[in-house]
Order: structure tokens, then sequence, then C-alpha cells
């Protein structure tokens, strides 16, 4: 299945991209999607247990299951106010 | 001109025109208008040993939105008839600048104080908004605290700070 990934603040400065894609087998979790990431991009993992997540402009956790078309937003530790 | 409660703009920030919008809320409800409470967070010379030049404000814009609403339904669960608006600034900001101001409308004060403390400490908690910060010699992304909505503990710590 096609995921839309969307990165945020310094995941998107060492990605070097705001937005990406992946194909992920079906069954596929939030916490999958983000260890290929991590793959890719090994300065991802110091973020491994700190990351939040969204799919679709809503809040979701980790371990929620993907389905195809999903737009999945990684956020780093936040900082607004 | 109708104002937003919740908007996440590269424009300069009016703190005047969200305090009248929520004072307006609160008159079309049942209660008349007693108190409004407001907050504005500006962009500080100096973090962390740093003398900051500039900072880059960025969002997750569509579900920055929807936290600032979601913040507004908790706090209206705490403090049922309390009407908030949250505006957040983003892009480039030069200190002294406001970044954030809230509004918060209530018959009572204490109420309006508490929603409005509610509302920066749950914007700090869970908005996905990131400061970039610029200064002599370098640049820094600033991380503070995962953005969990869910996290109960969290947000009794921000219950606790609203009703000090």
């Amino acid at each position: 299945m096609r995921i839309t990934v969307l990165l945020f603040a310094r995941l998107r400065d060492i990605a070097g991209t705001a937005k990406l894609e992946r194909n992920l087998p079906n069954g596929s979790t939030t916490r999958s999607l983000w260890n290929t990431l991590v793959q890719d991009f090994p300065d991802f993992d110091s973020y491994s247990e700190a990351i939040s997540t969204a799919i679709n402009e809503e809040y979701a956790r980790m371990d929620s299951e993907l389905s195809d078309g999903d737009e999945v937003a990684f956020l780093p530790p936040v900082s607004g106010g | 001109m109708s104002v937003l409660a919740f908007v996440v703009t590269t424009d300069p920030l009016d703190l005047s025109t969200i305090m009248v919008h929520v004072e307006n809320q609160l008159k079309e409800a049942p209660a008349s208008a007693g108190a409004v409470a407001s907050f504005i967070g500006t962009v500080r010379n100096e973090n962390q040993g740093h003398q900051v030049d500039h900072l880059e404000y960025e969002a997750y814009e569509p579900l920055a939105v929807k936290a600032f609403q979601r913040i507004a339904d908790e706090s209206a669960q705490l403090w049922p008839d309390t009407y908030l608006a949250i505006h957040h600034r983003i892009g480039h900001l030069n200190v002294g600048e406001v970044s954030v101001a809230i509004a918060a409308a209530s018959p009572h004060r204490a109420n309006a104080f508490s929603s409005c403390r509610y509302a920066i400490e749950r914007v700090k908690q869970i908005a996905p908004v990131w400061k970039h910060e610029y200064f002599e010699g370098g640049d820094v992304w600033i991380e503070g605290a995962t953005a969990s909505p869910d996290d109960e503990e969290a947000r009794q710590t921000a219950i606790r700070l609203a009703c000090v």
C-alpha cells in the first residue's frame, strides 16, 4: 500500500525533504513505517522514544494500523508558545 | 469581519480582536460577560545562554488548529462557562514580537484566568508547533514535549498550574 509521509522541523532537515512516499505491506503500523525511515535516515533513531504521530490530520498512536493512501505525519517534540 | 477562534498565521497577532471575539461568544451564551483574561507570548532575547537573533516558527497547520479546538473543548469540560481563542504565529519572528495570543472569557474572573493559563500550558504540551532558534554563531531546533494529547499525567499538570 502507498503511504505519504510528512516530516517537520529537524526531521525534515535530516531527511532533506518535507514529504516522501513509501510502499508498505498490508498490516503495517506507524511504528513499522517509522522503522523503515530510521533505516534510511539513521539520525532519526535518536527520536524513536520521543516521536509522536498523526494520520490524516488527526493525532494517532505509534501502533495504529495504516491503510492505503494514508498521510502520516511524524512530530518531533514540540516547542510552540 | 468575522474572527476565527483558532488560527495559525504568518501575520502579526492582534490580541484586542480575539478578546472581543471571546467576549462576544460569551454574550451569545445564557451567561453575560463578566471577565476576559488574556496572555501573549513574545520572543525572548536570551535562551539557554544564547543571545537570540530571531526565531523561525513552523507548524503542522491543520493539526495545530485542531489541537487548539481540542484544548478549548478540554477547558470547557473543566470550566463550563469559559470561551477560548488561541492564535499562533509562524514564520520569521524577531525578538519582542508576539508568537502566541490567547483570550479566555468567563462570567467569573477565576475561571477566565484558569482557562487562559490551562490553554498556554496545553499549547506547549501538544500543539504541533516548533521553533528554530537563530543566534550568534549558530542555530538550533528547540525540542520540548512529546506531543501526546492522551497523556493524562501531562494534562493533570496543566490543570494544576491553571488552578494555582
